[in-house]
C-alpha cells in the first residue's frame, strides 16, 4: 500500500472552447467511434496516429510542440499538458470541461465504489460534510447524467447516487432512476439521501413507481432527539420530515440504511438512538455507524466536531451490540481496528473508497493490516493518536 | 411544510445547538403509565408499550413539569415520547404505526384453530380437565362429519396462515380421523393455498413408527407432556402399568429419530408436587435435549377443581417456584446451556421489541375466538380450550355453537362473541385501564368467569392478575438491572437466536 494520492481528475490545456464531453476512455487506436476519448501517455507507445471517429483526446503531450500528432488533433476536441493521465484505465468514463482544462473521471473500470453525483445542491449543511453543497443551478446536468449511465457497462455490480442531495433534482431523479433500470438492470443501485423530500407522500410514491429491481436508500440519522439532529445538519424541522420520509419510504416498500456519523456532537446520545431506531424504524434494512472524514466542512468545524475514535468506544458499543441483539443488520465504517474494541470488530467493514483509503507508517507492521479498513487520505493528517500497530501477541492477549 | 424555504442555508454559516433547541418553559405529558417498582424506583409505559425507569425524584419533577431540559432524561422521556414540547415532532403518522403494530396481532382474525378429535385417554391425570377412561367410541369419538364440517368452518377464516391442533383426550386413540382431516383439508387448500401448520398434542404412548411416518410425509409437528423427573411425571400422570414416563420418553427419541429433531415439543403442568422441585424438572429438560420449557400453572377447571387437595396451590406457592425456575434456567444459559422459558419469551418480545407477541390470555382484546377457537368431539364450538373444559363442569357459557347447526357468521359474528371479546379489552376494564403493565398483560374472561363469577373479573382479589403483575415486575427488575449477560439471553429468547452465534461471526480471531 502506498501513501500516494491516486488522482480522480486532473488539469490540462484546453484546445478546444466547445461543450464537454463525456466518453469512455481508449488507451489503444481499437475503439475510436464517438463513444470514446483518446488518450495518448507520454510514456506509452509513440503515437502514429488516426484520430478520426474519437469524441476527444486527452493526452498528457504538448501538442503545439508535436507536430504529427499536433496536426492529427486539430479540429478534435482535445485536452493536453494533462497533469497526470497514469491513473485512466482502458473503459473509464471522463469528462472533459474544455472551459476550465478539467478531467474528470465519472467511472472508474473495476472499482466497487462509483457514484453518480446527481447535484450539487443540498437543503442541509451538516457539520460534518465531506463535500460541502453549492448553490448553483446545476439543471443542466441531468442530461449528462444519462449520457453517463448509457456508456456504463451493464455488467457493472453496484452504482451508487450521491450528491448534494439527490432528491432536489425532484423528477428527474426519477428518469436518472429509470435509465439504470433500463441500461444497468442488473446493477445494485444506492441513493445517499437525507430523506426530507420524501416526507411528501406523493414524492415517496414517484420513487416507488420507477420500481427499480435493487434500490437501497441510504439516509442519515444523527440522534433520537429533534433538537440534536437539526444541529447537525443545520436545519430546522428536518428531523421531522426525514423520519416521516423514512416512515413513507417504508410505506411504499423501498428498502432503507441508516447512516450515523460518530463525532462530538452524536456520540453520546448513540445508545438511545440505536433504541429509538428499532423501536421507531424496526423495518430499516442496515445501520452503519461512520468515522468522520476529514474533508469539506469538518475541517472547518473541526474542534465541534472531533474526538478521538477511543474515547467514544462506550457508547458505541453499546450502540452497536444492542441493535445487534435487537436482530438488526449493523455495520461500523472508516474506523481503524486498533482503535475499535475487539467485541466490535466483527461489525467493522472496509469501507473507505480505493482511491481515497490509505495507512500510516505505523501500519505496515500490523498483524491485521488486510482486514483493516485503514483510513481516509484525508485522515493522514488528523487522526488518532492511538493507531498503532497490532502484534500476534496483542490479538492473542484481547 | 414547506421543504423549499429552507434550501438556500448561508453556506458556512453555522448555528449553535441551542438555535434548534427552544428554550421550553412547559412540556405536557403524553399518556403513559406508570407503577413503583423498587422502594424508589418507578417504571412508566407508554401507549405503544415503550418504557423507561425513573429514580423517584426525576419521576416527581418530570410529573410536575420541573424537569430541565438539560436533564439527560429529559431527551430520553422525549425520544421515548413520554413528553411533548415545542420543538418535539409531530409525529403521529409514526406513533400509529406503532401502535397499529403492537395490536397487528388482530391481523388475519382466527389463526389457531383446536380439534378434540376424542375424549377418551389412557392416562388418567388428576390434573386433567375433561378426558375419559372409556372404550366407547361411539361416545366420545369426533365423527368424520362432524370434523368435515369443522374443516369447512376453519377453511372460512380469513387467515392466511393456520394452525390446526389436533388433541383430545388422547388424540391417536382416533388417528383415522386424524389422516382423514389432514387429507380433507389438503385438499380444500389446494384451491385457498392458505399456509397451514399442522400438530398433534399427544401424550404419546400410542405412537408408532407408522403414525410418526405419516407425521413426516404430511409435516405434522408433535406436541406432548414431560412434567419432570420420573417419579414426579408417573406421580402427575398415572396410567395403567404406571409407565408414562418411560413410553414419552422412548416415543421422543422415536419422533425425533422418524420425523425430525425439531418436530417435538414438551409442555409441563405445574402440580403441588412439582412445587419444591423446579430445577430437577428444568434438568430433566435438559437431559432430554429440549432447548425450551413452559412453566405452566394449573388451570381452575375440569377434575382439577375437584382434585385442589393433591394438585392445587396458591400462586404465591406457583411465583416461588417460577422465581426460583427462571433465575435457575437463567444460570444455564449463563453456563451455555441453552433454555429457553417461554412464558418469559411472550412477555418479553411485549416488553423489549416493537412487535407483538399472540398468546390468547396475554393480548387485548383476548384470542377467544378471534385468535383460536376450539371445535369439540360433538360439534360443539367454544372460544377456547378453557371455555370447553368449563363446559365439562356443565357451564357452556362460553359456547358459541355447532358446526352442524351454526354457520361461519353466527358463531364468529355472534353477538354473545362480541360480548365475551368485550369483556377482555383490558384497555378499559376496571383495575388495568390504569396499570402501567397494560400493554405486557392481557386478560381472561373464561378464567375470571370460572373463579369470580363475572367475566371482567376483580383485578385485587384475580390470580391472574397476581400472576402476571409478579411475573412482569420480575422481568422489569432484570431488565432494570442492567445485567450485559441476561439482556443477552433474553434478547436471545426473543429473536430465537443460539448463545453462540453471536461469538462466531467475528471475523478476525
Amino acid at each position: 500500500m502506498s501513501g500516494e494520492v491516486i488522482r480522480r481528475h486532473t488539469y490540462g490545456d484546453a484546445r478546444w472552447s466547445g461543450d464537454a464531453v463525456i466518453g469512455i476512455a481508449s488507451l489503444s487506436s481499437h475503439a475510436g467511434d464517438s463513444e470514446h476519448i483518446r488518450v495518448i501517455r507520454a510514456s506509452g507507445e509513440p503515437a502514429s496516429e488516426k484520430l478520426e471517429g474519437y469524441a476527444a483526446l486527452l493526452t498528457d503531450l504538448d501538442l503545439d510542440g508535436h507536430e504529427g500528432l499536433g496536426r492529427v488533433a486539430s479540429g478534435l476536441p482535445t485536452i493536453h499538458r494533462a497533469h497526470h493521465v497514469e491513473h485512466i484505465n482502458e473503459g473509464d468514463i471522463l469528462r472533459l470541461d474544455f472551459k476550465k482544462g478539467f478531467v474528470r473521471s465519472l467511472y472508474r473500470v473495476g472499482s466497487p465504489h462509483n457514484s453518480i453525483f446527481a447535484t450539487d445542491r443540498c437543503n442541509s449543511n451538516c457539520l460534518m460534510c465531506s463535500q460541502p453543497p453549492k448553490d448553483v443551478d446545476d439543471s443542466e446536468m441531468v442530461a449528462e447524467h444519462l449520457r453517463l449511465i448509457s456508456l456504463i457497462p451493464p455488467t457493472t455490480e453496484s452504482l451508487g447516487i450521491s450528491g448534494g442531495e439527490p432528491t432536489l433534482l425532484g423528477a428527474d431523479l426519477f428518469r436518472i432512476i429509470a435509465a439504470c433500470k433500463g441500461h444497468l438492470p442488473l446493477t445494485r443501485l444506492h441513493m445517499l439521501s437525507n430523506g426530507r423530500r420524501f416526507a411528501d407522500r406523493e414524492y415517496a410514491a414517484g420513487l416507488t413507481q420507477v420500481s427499480h429491481p435493487d434500490l437501497m436508500v441510504g439516509i442519515p440519522l444523527y440522534s433520537d432527539v429533534a433538537s440534536h439532529h437539526d444541529f447537525v445538519v443545520q436545519a430546522h424541522g428536518a428531523f421531522d420530515q426525514t423520519m416521516i420520509g423514512f416512515h413513507n419510504l417504508a410505506r411504499y416498500g423501498v428498502r432503507i440504511e441508516v447512516r450515523i456519523v460518530v463525532h462530538k456532537q452524536t456520540y453520546e446520545r448513540l445508545p438511545g438512538l440505536a433504541e429509538f431506531i428499532y423501536r421507531n424504524l424496526p423495518f430499516v434494512e442496515h445501520i452503519a455507524f461512520m468515522g468522520l472524514e476529514m474533508m469539506g466542512y469538518t475541517k472547518t468545524n473541526l474542534k465541534t466536531l472531533w474526538m478521538d475514535p477511543v474515547d467514544y468506544q462506550d457508547t458505541l458499543e453499546r450502540a452497536v451490540s444492542g441493535l445487534a441483539l435487537r436482530g438488526m443488520n449493523v455495520s461500523i465504517y472508516n474506523h481503524q481496528l486498533c482503535l475499535l474494541r475487539r467485541r466490535l470488530w466483527r461489525f467493522a467493514r472496509k469501507s473507505i473508497s480505493d482511491f481515497k483509503n490509505v495507512y500510516l507508517e505505523t501500519c505496515q507492521d500490523c498483524t491485521v493490516l488486510e482486514e483493516c479498513g485503514g483510513l481516509f487520505k484525508s485522515g493522514e493528517q488528523i487522526h488518532s493518536q492511538h493507531i498503532h500497530a497490532l502484534s500476534a501477541a496483542d490479538l492473542a492477549k484481547s | 411544510m414547506s421543504l423549499d424555504s429552507a434550501s438556500k442555508p448561508a453556506r458556512f454559516t453555522f448555528h449553535p445547538l441551542d438555535a434548534y433547541r427552544r428554550k421550553p418553559t412547559q412540556y405536557a405529558l403524553l399518556p403513559f403509565r406508570f407503577m413503583r417498582i423498587g422502594p424508589s424506583r418507578f417504571v412508566l409505559v407508554n401507549e405503544v408499550g415503550e418504557f423507561i425507569f425513573l429514580d423517584e425524584g426525576t419521576f416527581g419533577a418530570f410529573a410536575f413539569k420541573a424537569l430541565s431540559a438539560e436533564h439527560p432524561a429529559y431527551l430520553d422521556l422525549k425520544a421515548k415520547h413520554f413528553l411533548a414540547d415545542d420543538t418535539s415532532s409531530p409525529l403521529l403518522d409514526v406513533l400509529a404505526t406503532k401502535y397499529r403494530t403492537k395490536k397487528s396481532f388482530l391481523r388475519g382474525f382466527t389463526k389457531l384453530h383446536l380439534f378434540v378429535v376424542t375424549l377418551r385417554c389412557d392416562h388418567s391425570c388428576h390434573y386433567c380437565q375433561v378426558s375419559r377412561q372409556s372404550e366407547d367410541r361411539a361416545a366420545f369419538d369426533m365423527k368424520p362429519s362432524t370434523a368435515r364440517k369443522a374443516v369447512d368452518l376453519m377453511l372460512k377464516t380469513p387467515a392466511e396462515a393456520i394452525t390446526m391442533e389436533f388433541q383430545g383426550g388422547e388424540p391417536l386413540l382416533n388417528f383415522e380421523l386424524i389422516k382423514f382431516m389432514v387429507e380433507y383439508s389438503e385438499a380444500r387448500n389446494q384451491d385457498l393455498s392458505r399456509r397451514i401448520d399442522r400438530v398433534i398434542t399427544t401424550n404419546l404412548s400410542k405412537a408408532t413408527p407408522d403414525i410418526l411416518e405419516y407425521c413426516r410425509g404430511h409435516k405434522i409437528g408433535l406436541s406432548t407432556s414431560l412434567d419432570g423427573p420420573e417419579w414426579l411425571h408417573n406421580a402427575n400422570r398415572p396410567r395403567p402399568g404406571n409407565d408414562s414416563y418411560s413410553r414419552v420418553i422412548e416415543n421422543i427419541a422415536l419422533v425425533r429419530s422418524i420425523v425430525g429433531p425439531g418436530s417435538v415439543d414438551a409442555l409441563m403442568t405445574t402440580t403441588r408436587r412439582s412445587l419444591m422441585h423446579v430445577r430437577d424438572i428444568v434438568d430433566e429438560y435438559v437431559a432430554r435435549g429440549f432447548r425450551s420449557i413452559f412453566l405452566r400453572s394449573i388451570s381452575p377447571y375440569g377434575f382439577a377443581v375437584k382434585t385442589r387437595g393433591k394438585t392445587g396451590y396458591l400462586t404465591d406457592e406457583f411465583l416461588e417456584f417460577y422465581r426460583e425456575g427462571l433465575s435457575y434456567i437463567l444460570e444455564l444459559n449463563c453456563r451455555g446451556i441453552e433454555m429457553t422459558e417461554i412464558y418469559a419469551k411472550i412477555l418479553l418480545t411485549k416488553i423489549l421489541t416493537p412487535f407483538p407477541a399472540s398468546f390468547t390470555d396475554l393480548q387485548s382484546p383476548a384470542g377467544l375466538g378471534i385468535g383460536a377457537v376450539v371445535y369439540n368431539y360433538d360439534g360443539d364450538v367454544y372460544a377456547s380450550d378453557e371455555a370447553r373444559m368449563l363446559a365439562e363442569m356443565n357451564d357452556k357459557t362460553f359456547r358459541l355453537g355447532n358446526v352442524h347447526d351454526d354457520t361461519y357468521d353466527t358463531i364468529f359474528r355472534s353477538e354473545k362473541l362480541r360480548s365475551i371479546v368485550a369483556a377482555s379489552v383490558n384497555e378499559s376494564l376496571p383495575g388495568c385501564s390504569d396499570c402501567a403493565y397494560q400493554l405486557y398483560c392481557g386478560a381472561d374472561p373464561v378464567f375470571h368467569h370460572a373463579t369470580q363469577g363475572d367475566m371482567m373479573g376483580h383485578r385485587p382479589t384475580s390470580e391472574f392478575c397476581r400472576k402476571n403483575m409478579a411475573i412482569i415486575n420480575e422481568l422489569l427488575r432484570y431488565i432494570d438491572s442492567g445485567d450485559n449477560d441476561v439482556m443477552r439471553i433474553f434478547w436471545g429468547w426473543v429473536y430465537n437466536r443460539r448463545l453462540a452465534e453471536e461469538e462466531a461471526a467475528c471475523p478476525v480471531k
